[in-house]
């Protein structure tokens, strides 16, 4: 018999072309390799949401295999000796074990955790890039609508999983969830005994919230990540006005290889510093807390950081209850309005921002080109107004805390927080709008007048001027661009390049780098002593 | 080295139909090869420049080496993980030092393997592969007006052809048959998970409603600590508080979680004032508290009002009750009636009293609802 001879030289093209005769993939992998995408630092905060999800998705895993979602008692017989022969469920007991008999079980509870508090950080992050950049616009408002649902199905997400260890500080969460849900007219009763099956707490919440949390909630999330990718991918990335940047292109690198390996190299360091984050910061550590009993509650028990604000806004509210003289007289109780009606405001009014936005300006066109905060002050001032409301909220969360560790009366934060919701949103709105419009002027002041030089010239009549680089041809102003203005010498290529080398140089580089878009500036022939005559 | 080219002629990026190229021909380069590929795409290569000059210069050297030593201390770390997974001591010992640091080694060694693998991929392609810029055109606007009215007719003709408009019987028929399905669909799930609250009257009751005997009286229910022994008045010192639980199998757990009490053993002055306002009432309550009061004992429900958290925190010198979850206040010496903070009702207050043999009872349950508010609450 004959061998047949390999010929290694062709294969790969022998091998592509019998993929490609029985899968047609060559057209669209072009395509996808081709694919341009703008460059900028703070288009990489949503790939954070992203890469902790997946994060999250492993260590979840891992979860499962150890975790038993159950409120049936029994009596704790594991290595952790404080809390040997403690009544509680077997839902706390199984997380005391992934902690302390799971070999290296601590780590990836505390990682699963840790990326928890990430994932939410950078959805937030991320949002507010989307928003103050104007991102959102026309033809993305659909991927808005899915990013801020991301939110709160993240936060859902969040809890159900904050709930599962029922420990005293996670029991305490549900405790006041289910009088969130009780809360609410008409149907609270129902609602709370049915997700309950009875009265709190019941004794099967914890499986019930145990498959929201690993699969309900996870396959709403990832088939909304999908979607929300595949628009992105879909409409192409906006990008910032700049040179040749058009709203008609993407400027920017192709996928394949710089921007792929860049990613690739970012999913490793954010995997990385959740890592660095699990070992070296303890999380819920739910052995200290014991398990969940109705009587039991500690001091400055805060929830997670994205639950704050709704904390906040809780102890805040003041205790105005509604009473219905109807019948046995009905009831409003006040933690209605902070918990229900105030998320569903805050749920809906960025659903419909794009929209409410776009039918003011009536603005029908399709923006590709994002724009600079300051260029839109009403925007940017409405952002930090929401922004100072979130935060006033989230530190009220903690302001048993606060007022512990200042020395302050926990009345008198209250106060505080109260007013303080009412009177720093406007400010901040005022003081941003004042900033933005300062910003705007000065960008003008340099395209019409120059870039400062730091030099002062004396004229021979005595007086001094500080003199200004120019920016345009015959001393024109320049038209604003929507961009950066350079603002300091060393923007037009007044500083010398970095020299690469401890001792000498390694390499000295031919001429002075040129950023794209800007002639070169020479350097001045000569410099000239300034004389003073007296 | 620098390959600047200007597309098709500089304008309509890949609008134009690309060029053909001959990818046999050894005269044009592989990066020709991919340009072409490229434009195919609407993607122009404008710019292209290697980081490096000249080829195996002394900086490209150093920066392969630096990624290469990235990488190696990627599998250092990573060894590292693994032999301290093994070999260091995990298992709980209570004092035991070591095995503290298991975990914060786990993490920083692992942290800073992948660290190291994402400075050396970054590396990689930000250091040594060239530096480019692409344009692409985008297709904004969705497919042109011919394609949006074909699709438009082809729907609009499919519409047509099931005739619901010339043959109304058989919308009205499907929607009457279809409107069930979705029922059934949702029966299950509905029908499965309600479940009605008011059945034996769970809200309004607590593990501190008399016992029914089984001769048909009823027997009173002690106070009792945690491990279920009851409690004797002298057994609370005065400014003392204690949490106590309904003597009844199952008390002090969760299946009765309405039920936690705080006992309060107030000072003789404290008491005299809390007994003339529970004669007065609160004024916003019609319970008549009057002899609620066993001497200078007082007992309220533990479940505040507003979000049910325990309002534990007892601070004797103003006979304030605060709950840590939302700091509401409630003032011990007038019902229990809330001063500051989101609660808007009083504390619960339980009937007590002793028995014969000299234990604290409930005398009934409580009279007002325990636990955070609800709609039907009368």
């Amino acid at each position: 018999m004959k061998r047949r001879k390999i010929d290694l030289k062709t294969l790969p093209a022998k091998a592509g072309n019998e993929v490609e005769d029985r899968l047609g993939v060559a057209t669209p992998l072009r395509s996808i390799i081709n694919k341009v995408f703008p460059d900028h630092w703070s288009f990489l905060l949503g790939e954070i949401a992203l890469f902790s999800f997946i994060v999250l998705l492993l260590t979840g895993t891992f979860l499962t295999l150890f975790f038993e979602p159950s409120l049936k008692e029994v009596t704790y017989d594991g290595s952790y000796t404080p809390l040997r022969g403690v009544h509680m469920s077997a839902a706390y007991a199984s997380s005391l074990d992934l902690s302390f008999d799971v070999r290296g079980g601590l780590v990836m509870r505390q990682m699963h955790h840790w990326s928890a508090l990430v994932f939410m950080a950078a959805i937030i992050v991320h949002m507010l890039r989307i928003f103050f950049t104007g991102a959102y616009r026309k033809p993305r408002e659909v991927n808005w609508i899915i990013g801020s649902l991301l939110f709160w199905i993240g936060f859902l997400a969040g809890f159900t999983g904050y709930s599962l260890p029922d420990d005293a500080l996670s029991g305490t969460g549900l405790r006041i969830a289910s009088a969130i849900m009780l809360s609410i007219p008409l149907i609270g009763t129902w609602l709370t005994s049915s997700i309950f099956n009875g009265e709190f707490p019941g004794d099967i919440i914890i499986s019930r919230f145990f498959i929201a949390h690993v699969l309900l909630i996870p396959a709403l999330l990832v088939a909304l990540i999908s979607v929300h990718l595949a628009l992105v991918f879909k409409q192409k990335h906006t990008q910032w006005p700049g040179p040749g940047r058009t709203n008609t292109n993407v400027v920017g690198e192709r996928f394949f290889p710089r921007y792929t390996i860049k990613q690739a190299g970012f999913f490793m360091a954010v995997a990385g510093v959740i890592a660095v984050l699990a070992g070296a910061l303890q999380i819920n550590p739910i052995w200290l807390f014991g398990p969940y009993e109705a009587g039991v509650v500690s001091a400055a028990s805060q929830p997670d950081w994205y639950v704050m604000f709704l904390d906040g806004s809780t102890r805040l509210m003041p205790a105005w209850q509604i009473n219905i003289g109807i019948g046995n007289g009905y009831v409003i109780p006040p933690i209605f309005w902070p918990t229900v009606v105030l998320p569903g405001i805050l749920t809906t009014l960025p659903l419909l921002y794009p929209f409410i936005e776009a039918r003011l300006n009536k603005d029908n066109k399709i923006h590709n080109l994002l724009q600079r905060p300051r260029d839109v002050p009403q925007r940017t001032a409405l952002g930090a107004m929401a922004v100072s409301f979130f935060l006033v909220l989230t530190l009220s969360g903690g302001n048993d805390v606060i007022a512990d560790k200042f020395n302050i009366s926990l009345n008198a934060m209250t106060w505080a927080g109260r007013i303080g919701l009412l009177i720093v949103p406007p400010i901040a709105y005022w003081v941003t709008y004042r900033i933005c419009l300062g910003l705007q002027q000065h960008d003008r002041e340099v395209l019409a007048h120059g870039v400062e030089t730091g030099i002062i010239r004396r004229s021979p009549d005595g007086r001094f001027y500080e003199v200004h680089q120019p920016l345009g041809h015959d001393h024109e102003a320049l038209p604003y661009a929507g961009w950066v203005v350079p603002k300091k010498m060393n923007r037009l290529g007044a500083l010398g390049p970095a020299l690469k080398g401890f001792f000498r140089p390694l390499e000295r580089p031919a001429e002075a780098p040129v950023s794209p878009g800007h002639p070169p500036v020479e350097a001045a022939p000569e410099r000239r002593e300034i004389e003073s005559k007296h | 080295m620098t390959v600047q080219t200007t597309g098709s002629n500089g304008n309509g990026h890949g609008s134009s139909v690309p060029e053909e190229i001959d990818y046999d021909d050894p005269r044009t380069t592989r990066f020709e090869k991919v340009k072409a590929a490229a434009r195919q795409d609407g993607v122009d290569i404008v710019h292209y420049e290697p980081q490096f000059p000249e080829r195996g210069s002394r900086l490209e050297k150093r920066m392969s080496r630096s990624v290469a030593f990235m990488f190696l201390l990627v599998g250092l770390f990573g060894t590292a993980f693994v032999v301290l997974y093994i070999v260091w001591p995990w298992r709980y010992e209570q004092g035991d030092v070591m095995m503290k640091y298991y975990t914060p080694l786990l993490g920083a060694t692992l942290g800073l393997a992948l660290l190291f693998l994402a400075f050396a991929i970054l590396t990689w392609g930000k250091k040594l592969l060239p530096k480019e810029v692409s344009i692409q055109d985008r297709h904004d606007g969705g497919a042109p007006e011919g394609d949006r009215r074909a699709v438009g007719q082809t729907l609009a003709y499919m519409v047509e052809e099931l005739g619901v408009k010339r043959r109304p019987l058989l919308g009205l028929a499907a929607a009457a048959g279809l409107a069930p399905v979705a029922v059934v669909v949702a029966a299950p799930l509905v029908g499965g998970l309600i479940k009605n609250p008011h059945a034996d009257n769970q809200m309004f009751t607590t593990g501190w409603s008399p016992i029914k005997e089984p001769n048909g009286g009823t027997r009173l229910v002690r106070l009792t600590r945690d491990d279920g022994t009851p409690i004797r008045p002298a057994d609370v010192s005065a400014g003392g508080q204690m949490t106590v639980f309904p003597g009844i199998p199952e008390g002090a757990t969760n299946a009765h979680a309405d039920s936690p009490t705080l006992l309060i053993h107030l000072r003789p002055d404290d008491a005299a004032v809390a007994r003339a306002n529970n004669v007065k009432g609160t004024g916003h309550d019609k319970f008549d508290r009057s002899d609620f009061m066993y001497g200078d004992y007082i007992a309220y429900s533990k479940i505040c009002t507003h979000a049910g958290c325990p309002a534990s925190l007892y601070e004797q010198q103003t006979n304030r009750l605060l709950c840590p979850c939302h700091q509401s206040q409630f003032l011990i010496t007038d019902n229990a009636k809330p001063v500051f903070g989101p609660a808007s009702r009083s504390l619960p207050q339980l009937p007590l009293d002793v028995d014969e043999e000299g234990y604290f009872v409930a005398r009934s349950d409580y009279q007002a609802t325990v636990g955070p508010d609800f709609w039907e609450r009368p």
